[in-house]
């Protein structure tokens, strides 16, 4: 019977080619629209630490000046001062904490082949790798001592890896950098979290640093981020003013044992915060904050308005695509009411003409849904043609878990589109129809 | 024509009413929300830096070696790059517009304010040699510009110990909204108590973040910043000689010293796509999906209003036998399509700022000026009547004969 109604239903929509172009194309370029906005919001809108998501926590510590907040939404700063971070790095009320800010190092390879260059750095602790998870191809991070002692190790990309070594194990071997040697002590494996959650101030969706350094060492060569550094009131001459200065420039994070933990942490943040306060600092209303990623990540707005604005109105445009489709498959259906009478009148039941019209129906979502995913594709041909290497450009990338939402999306919204009309032929009386002619 | 047959004939077809009413709101709010944001892009995308756009572009200096001499080299290099053919000047600099990467301050006219009392003026500072405004290219309207003696080194340690400075018409328009700002003193450059003077305004420089609501506030200070042996410069060629020059000024600056890294070599034109990809980017997408969703929707009309003519043809054949002139049967579907669209634009009215309010809460964007509505409703009532032309004519063309015909 299923072949039968297959067969009905490439007869009927061969009779009128134009009107079923006009549907297929209408599904297919509104599910297209859709899909490739959608593509990029859920690229944007992922949390590469959901498998941590009660284990990694970013504190955030309202230092910011008495006469203005630090922004409209009553927020506590995006990143946190010298002092702060190194109070609550020393006071290790956490399981692991590590700060952080970037800068750039030139790089002097051994081989005179390859020309110096400047590499992104990442001066942190050595808690950054466990606490994130960061898959290592050879070697590991640093422990706590050649934290404290400002210890020559680096622990360098991949792709630096294949650089500069061809990628050899690399480990123990030097890396000289600015006039000075240091020891690799592990490779990081692929690894290109997106969002780069842990350091949004230089670009949510930028790629991971080239070279992770001892955080001292940064502090040691008297550097600045080189992302953002901002101030409320006049730091004061010299470096020393500069980090007991309450202008912000850290990225400062905790892996903590969960939510309950995470309470605790807040107690504690606050505690310190008073403390301070009874120094003379802190003078807004306490405003202390222990994010998780998602939290975190939601704060700062990591998903674009532009990318918010195009999935509504992609959506938008699907919805008015598929009330098209609504439209011409009832008036199709409608045309056919003497055929159906017919039918109902030689015996079809109810649920056999509704079964033949939703084939009817199927097939042009299925065509539709074939036709949107290739639209879908061109469209993110087209946003990366557009964007280039920007947020948007980057998340333009079809995986397997969208593909499969695309699929199912486009069939469902053929069906959708499908029910009314059928149902509305399954309405008709046999002998009106009959009579009429 | 009489409205009520029309309208109770309407009544009676009310899945196929809504549909068109839906369809014809959401593509009217889709429309007026996307041609405001295009014309707020366009509008942002277009505005001067002030600066000479065309002939200029940026290059970076870092030291690594460790007999690197930033001071020495600066000059060394300037002296080099002014000496070149096609060169029209060059200046040391910290950032250009264009980048979104800078250094801001708080500037008032009165000591001893701090960045974040209010009075206090927002402003991007712009460090330059005697050379700077010929090789940035702008304009000086009124005083003087810089000249040797007034150039000040400064590192971390010094910090800016400059005592003049020129201002852009807009910030010099807000700190002395009377005028005479020339000669004047400001706070806020060297720190919050050391008065600087104004000698001069140039007609517009933006500031380096696009995105900034005082995107003229600029202040041109005469300094160089001796620093983690890194350097900038901002090289102006002659009319026609940019590109050609971009090579030659990289390995001039290369040859000048090996113990450093020349890096991030970037016209001021490269720099302004950069910056605006997404803008341009947003209102491609947009102007696409206005055009796709009145095409679709004018489509659907026509389909939807061809299907009804042709249920109605027994019926327009009666009328026309019964006395019914071509023009009555062709402004029944005219008024029955205005009618639909009608319904379609009040309903697509409540969408159209509904969706505004949310553009505005979420992310600050403008309330939609008025106009918008009522032209963007013309659009659609235009769309609609054009979309019922082809049906209402063959509807028109039925002959009275046909009613006496049985189907």
């Amino acid at each position: 019977m299923t072949r039968y109604y297959f067969w009905l239903a490439t007869r009927s929509l061969r009779r009128n080619p134009v009107l079923t172009a006009l549907m297929v194309a209408a599904i297919a370029l509104g599910i297209g629209a859709a899909m490739t906005a959608l593509t990029v919001l859920r690229g944007m809108s992922s949390n590469p630490m959901a498998h941590r998501e009660d284990r990694v926590y970013r504190p955030q510590v309202d230092n910011w000046s008495a006469n203005q907040p630090y922004d409209e939404q009553g927020n506590p700063p995006n990143l946190m001062t010298y002092q702060d971070s190194m109070a609550l790095h020393n006071a290790r009320k956490a399981r692991r904490q590590a700060a952080m800010f970037p800068n750039f190092l030139a790089v002097e390879p051994a081989n005179p082949e390859v020309k110096p260059f400047l590499a992104t750095v990442l001066f942190t602790h050595g808690d950054f790798f466990p606490m994130f998870d960061v898959p290592f191809l050879f070697g590991g991070g640093w422990d706590r001592q050649s934290d404290d002692n400002n210890a020559r190790v680096v622990v360098i990309s991949r792709a630096m890896n294949d650089r500069l070594f061809g990628g050899a194990d690399s480990v123990g071997r030097r890396l000289r950098m600015q006039g000075e040697d240091y020891i690799v002590s592990g490779v990081l494996d692929a690894w290109q979290p997106q969002p780069r959650f842990y350091e949004i101030s230089s670009g949510a969706f930028a790629d991971v640093e080239d070279v992770f350094v001892p955080f001292g060492i940064g502090i040691e060569k008297e550097l600045t981020s080189s992302a953002n550094n901002n101030c409320f009131s006049d730091p004061g001459a010299g470096y020393q003013a500069w980090l007991a200065s309450d202008c912000i420039w850290m990225a400062f994070w905790v892996e903590l044992e969960g939510a309950a933990d995470a309470a605790r942490y807040k107690d504690f943040l606050d505690a310190y915060v008073q403390e301070q306060k009874a120094r003379g600092r802190f003078p807004r209303p306490l405003n202390n904050r222990v994010n998780t990623v998602a939290e975190w990540l939601a704060q700062q707005r990591v998903v674009g308005r532009d990318a918010q604005t195009q999935t509504w109105l992609a959506f938008a445009f699907l919805i008015v695509c598929l009330i098209n489709t609504v439209g011409l498959l009832l008036a199709k259906f409608m045309a056919r009411a003497p055929e159906i009478g017919l039918r109902r009148a030689v015996g079809a039941s109810r649920k056999q003409v509704f079964a033949q019209f939703l084939t009817e129906s199927g097939v042009i979502g299925i065509a539709g849904a074939a036709l949107g995913l290739l639209l879908t594709w061109l469209g993110l041909i087209g946003l990366r043609a557009l964007y280039g290497d920007t947020a948007t450009g980057r998340m333009a990338e079809l995986d397997a878990g969208m593909t499969a939402i695309v699929v199912l999306a486009a069939i469902g919204a053929s069906l959708l589109a499908g029910l009314f009309p059928t149902w509305r032929a399954c309405q008709v009386t046999p002998a009106l129809q009959l009579k009429s002619n | 024509m009489a409205m009520r047959p029309i309208f109770s004939a309407l009544m009676r077809n009310k899945a196929g009413l809504a549909l068109i009413v839906v369809q014809v709101a959401i593509t009217l709010a889709v429309i007026c929300n996307s041609l405001f944001i295009v014309l707020e892009r366009s509008t942002r995308v277009g505005r001067p830096s002030g600066m000479d756009e065309t002939g200029t572009f940026t290059i970076d200096s870092l030291g690594f070696a460790a007999d690197y001499d930033v001071r020495d080299t600066i000059h060394a290099d300037l002296a080099r790059l002014r000496a070149l053919p096609g060169v029209i000047d060059a200046t040391s600099t910290n950032t250009t517009p264009l980048t979104n990467g800078g250094w801001s301050t708080g500037v008032t006219t009165e000591p001893g304010r701090g960045v974040d009392s209010s009075g206090v003026q927002p402003a991007a500072m712009y460090f330059m040699d005697e050379h700077g405004l010929d090789a940035f290219g702008v304009r000086l309207v009124e005083g003087r510009a810089f000249q040797a003696g007034d150039v000040r080194e400064f590192n971390q340690n010094t910090r800016i110990q400059s005592s003049v400075a020129i201002l852009t018409q807009a910030l010099a328009d807000v700190l002395f909204p009377d005028g005479g700002a020339v000669g004047r003193q400001i706070y806020g450059i060297a720190n919050d108590n050391q008065p600087v003077t104004v000698i001069g305004i140039v007609e517009r420089l933006q500031v380096p973040w696009v995105g900034w609501t005082d995107v003229e506030q600029s202040v041109l200070v005469p300094a160089i910043q001796i620093d983690g042996n890194f350097s900038r410069y901002l090289v102006r060629a002659e009319p026609g000689q940019r590109d050609a020059l971009m090579p030659q000024v990289e390995k001039a600056l290369q040859d000048g010293h090996s113990g450093r890294l020349v890096r991030r070599m970037r016209s001021i034109e490269e720099a302004r796509t950069r910056v605006y990809r997404q803008d341009h980017a947003m209102m491609s997408i947009l102007g696409g999906t206005m055009v796709a969703m009145l095409v679709i929707t004018g489509l659907g009309i026509v389909g939807l209003t061809s299907f009804w003519v042709t249920r109605r043809m027994k019926q327009i054949g009666t009328r026309r036998a019964l006395g019914a002139l071509r023009g009555d049967i062709r402004s029944y579907f005219q008024t029955e399509n205005a009618l639909m669209i009608g319904f379609g634009i009040l309903l697509g009215a409540l969408l159209t700022y509904g969706f505004n309010a949310w553009l505005m809460q979420n992310f600050n964007t403008a309330r939609l000026p008025w106009p918008y509505l009522p032209m963007g409703a013309l659009a659609m009532a235009v769309l609609g009547q054009l979309a019922v032309l082809g049906p209402a004519s063959r509807a028109a063309s039925v002959t009275p004969a046909l009613a006496t015909r049985t189907a």
